[in-house]
């Protein structure tokens, strides 16, 4: 379709027709602020901190849903649109607990990074304010109602990108907040803790638990992987501080995931440094030094080596176990934690090195 | 002030209530009896685009608040569609509107009729009918007038045997005025929570369920059998330039004869209070009206010779909204007239954007520090500002309306709000302060 050409800030961008005005802004490098509008996410218009001054319109339009169209002519930043902006700051502060200082999302909060950016302090129009107790009540994500700012990012994520709608508003006007499920607890709700809602939420309402007091943003060094857990492949950033994973994010470039995580890649990262975790390989005590194999004796216990031993010991029990029952006493079960390749080489070793076709795969069962 | 003036309306015959004081005005039989269901005849023997036509030559524009023009609105449903809807709003929640609720309980069929006529013009194959939780009188007729007209063979399969089928059914909603907004009456059909939807796309292009619908308020709908009955033309003489046709005023407020008025649009708001409404109770000075419903900006005794039509009360400074009259008399406190309208629209606020849910609460707490003597001077031009910041920047019109009290009470009437600041208490309705901690019923006599 034939590019539209518009004119923001003075500016002539070209874009694709269909797109919003947030869009096309963003494309060209001018910067809209936006609350409620997320680029994974369908668009909302319930903010209103990204209303621009667009010419023929009566009133500010908001730049999240505002389509496009040739010889538009947008303005980001003229004084009317900064007061209005102004002033949707200065009311959600105004019902905002202002604890920033303690706050777990101090440094990546669009809320606080506005608040700077307009110098809106939180004492314009206070008054009646909510005092919700904060939900820590299941194990990965802590929800604190008293900082939402009802931008619906979280059930939209929940509904579009985990598909699982969990998350909804419920009340009405002043008093509406998000809930789950029949407003009750989160784990009694339908969420899978894919954390999808976590990731998209603006400010310190939705909290991942384990992260909480680990470190500020500033302090923390971002480092793109791949998730360890499935073969899927998910790209994860982790969150690292003193060689540490605090957390981690789907990323939102990752080609397979795009910014999707499932519980463990979201939240499961304590293994690493968990005290029970193995880091060497094992082998029974009876199988490097002789002995009886019996589960009461010293011969049962688990003697730390390295791999080339590990592998050796594993190697010669398939051998004299296929040398007396033959090839199809053995099967092999191959995991989903491993790469394709890995379930590739596995299916080599099954059929040509032990000779057998018993081979299967965890996510077929 | 003139408490009596001539009729300029003496010839006016009212057509949407003319049956509303017959005995079981309600039944179909009294409707038979009256010509009922002739226009509806007339005009499945006619293209649905003629009907189009008639609807766009008599003027008629919507009655539910907005004044849209309806034959635009029908022109606007997508003609290729295989199924469209036709949605019927009757949740008329604005304070002050009760006109609606009177021809739903007294004269359901002229709707149904209005409605089906409506239908075939564009096409629409199912009608649902919003109605307001709390008209449990009206659910009832509603519902019995759907099932004799499926039983006379005026809804249903081949509808006076033209081919047209009509299937309708009644939907109550919970209780919220946001409900009535039309894309939130969308949500709420389809059994989700009450809030408005973006537009575009507007309802005639994805409405309810995604499918083309036509959303009409039933005083609307009512008009259409008359036009369809006695011409575009007549229709179109009766009004102004660009507001045709009758149109039932709600007046209520401190007159002797609240009520529905049936009455042309044009009509002066001095007539309708003076001459139907029986003038200001007690023989008391009129103050202040609202001329269509809480939702439009407060005008003074002043105003009240300006002829209620939508291009009239806009230029001075107002708007017809529903056409409900609210009247005020000198006895009147305008600080909490503006602090009462205002709680209303907080309480009834959908939360979804900012400004409204969090704005209209701070407008609140403002009017209510003033009315009771705690504020300073500088507040009431805070009020202002925060009035004049809500408005123009919500999600839907009802987050701009809601500003309308307070901004327009303290245009007219400065000087009370002052007062309230500067006195600490009420000079108009003589009424201290109490002073509760809790705000709550800090008037006394
Ligand atoms: C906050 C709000 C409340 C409304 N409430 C009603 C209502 O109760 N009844 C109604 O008919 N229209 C109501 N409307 C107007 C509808 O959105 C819509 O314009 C109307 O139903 C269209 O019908 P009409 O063209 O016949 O007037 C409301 C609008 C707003 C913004
Ligand atoms: S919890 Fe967060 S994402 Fe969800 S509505 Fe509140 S502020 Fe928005
Ligand atoms: S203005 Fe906003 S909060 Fe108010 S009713 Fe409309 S959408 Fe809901
Ligand atoms: S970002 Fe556009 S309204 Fe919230």
């Amino acid at each position: 379709m034939a590019a539209v050409s518009l004119k923001i800030d003075g500016k002539t961008v070209e874009t694709a027709p269909g797109r919003s005005v947030m869009q096309a802004a963003r494309d060209a490098g001018i910067g809209i602020p936006a609350l409620c509008d997320h680029p994974a996410l369908p668009p909302e218009g319930a903010c209103r901190i990204c209303l621009v001054e667009i010419e023929g319109q009566r009133a500010p339009q908001p730049a999240c849903t505002f389509q496009v169209s040739a010889g538009l002519v947008v303005q980001t930043r003229s004084p009317h649109v900064v007061a209005a902006r102004k002033l949707v700051l200065e009311l959600l502060l105004s019902d905002h607990p202002l604890d920033c200082l303690t706050c777990e999302s101090t440094g990546s909060c669009l809320l606080q990074d506005l608040a700077y950016e307009y110098d809106v302090k939180g004492d314009r129009w206070r008054g009646r304010h909510h005092d919700y107790p904060v939900d820590s009540s299941n194990p990965f994500i802590q929800v604190d109602r008293n900082k939402c700012i009802v931008c619906r990012r979280c059930v939209r994520a929940c509904n579009s990108i985990n598909g699982v709608e969990a998350i909804s508003i419920f009340h009405r006007g002043f008093n509406a907040s998000i809930g789950f499920g029949a407003d009750g607890p989160m784990q009694d709700s339908p969420c899978e803790f894919c954390g999808s809602c976590v990731a998209v939420c603006p400010t310190g309402a939705l909290r991942p638990k384990l992260a909480i007091g680990k470190g500020r943003p500033w302090q923390v060094k971002k480092v793109d992987t791949i998730c360890s857990y499935c073969g899927v492949g998910c790209k994860l950033t982790l969150h690292v501080r003193d060689n540490r994973i605090i957390g981690a994010d789907g990323a939102w470039d990752g080609p397979v995931n795009r910014g999707w995580t499932c519980v463990k890649g979201r939240f499961g990262h304590d293994y690493v440094r968990h005290p029970d975790r193995l880091t060497k390989p094992r082998v029974r005590h009876y199988l490097l030094h002789g002995g009886k194999k019996r589960r009461d004796g010293t011969g049962w216990d688990w003697v730390e080596t390295d791999w080339d031993t590990a592998l050796e010991v594993a190697a010669r029990g398939l051998c004299q176990i296929r040398g007396k029952y033959g090839a199809d006493s053995i099967g092999v079960l191959c995991s989903a934690k491993c790469l394709n390749e890995e379930n590739y080489l596995m299916n080599k070793l099954a059929r040509q090195v032990i000779g057998t076709n018993n081979i299967d795969h965890c996510a077929r069962l | 002030m003139k408490s009596d003036s001539l009729s300029t309306t003496s010839s006016f015959e009212p057509v949407l209530t003319r049956n509303i004081h017959r005995p079981g005005s309600e039944k179909i039989e009294t409707y038979l009896g009256n010509g009922g269901y002739r226009a509806a005849r007339r005009a499945l023997e006619r293209t649905p685009a003629e009907i189009i036509q008639l609807i766009k030559d008599s003027g008629l524009r919507g009655r539910g608040g907005a004044g849209f023009p309806a034959g635009v609105k029908w022109e606007f449903m997508p003609r290729d569609a295989s199924q469209k809807y036709l949605a019927v709003n009757t949740d008329e929640g604005e304070p002050g509107t009760f006109k609606d609720r009177e021809i739903v309980e007294r004269d359901p069929h002229q709707v149904i009729e209005g409605a089906l006529i409506a239908a075939y013009a564009v096409g629409a194959g199912r009608a649902f009918v919003y109605i307001r939780g709390e008209f449990f009188l009206g659910v009832k007729r509603w519902t019995k007038a759907i099932a004799d007209a499926y039983e006379h063979g005026f809804l249903g399969k081949n509808i006076l045997k033209s081919g047209f089928d009509l299937e309708m059914s009644v939907h109550r909603g919970a209780g919220a005025y946001i409900c009535g907004e039309e894309t939130a009456m969308l949500e709420s059909l389809e059994g989700k929570p009450g809030n408005p939807r973006l537009k575009p796309p507007y309802p005639a292009q994805a409405g309810l369920f995604g499918l083309p619908t036509l959303v009409h308020n039933i005083e609307t709908l009512a008009c259409i059998p008359h036009i369809i009955e006695r011409g575009p033309d007549w229709f179109a003489g009766i009004g102004t330039a660009q507001s045709k046709g009758p149109k039932i005023f709600s007046v209520s407020g401190h007159v002797n004869r609240p009520g529905n008025y049936e009455l042309p649009l044009g009509v002066t708001l001095r007539e309708i209070i003076y001459t139907h409404a029986g003038g200001v109770r007690d023989g008391r000075r009129l103050k202040a009206v609202i001329p269509g419903g809480a939702s439009t900006p407060i005008m003074t005794a002043m105003q009240i010779d300006v002829p209620m039509a939508f291009e009239t009360l806009r230029a001075a400074g107002s708007e017809l909204g529903t056409g409900a009259v609210i009247v005020m008399d000198e006895t009147t406190c305008m600080v909490e007239v503006a602090r009462r309208l205002t709680r209303f629209f907080s309480h009834e606020s959908c939360g979804r954007c900012v400004p409204c849910r969090i704005g209209s609460v701070r407008l609140y707490e403002a009017l209510e520090r003033v009315e009771r003597g705690q504020g300073e001077i500088p507040d009431i031009d805070r009020i202002l500002e925060l009035a004049h910041g809500i408005g123009g920047i919500t999600f839907c019109p009802m987050g701009t309306a809601l500003v309308n009290p307070a901004r327009s009470a303290i245009k007219c009437f400065r000087n009370e709000f002052e007062d309230h600041v500067r006195k600490g208490h009420c000079v108009v309705s003589r009424r201290a302060f109490r002073g509760g901690p809790d705000g709550k019923d800090s008037h006394r006599r």
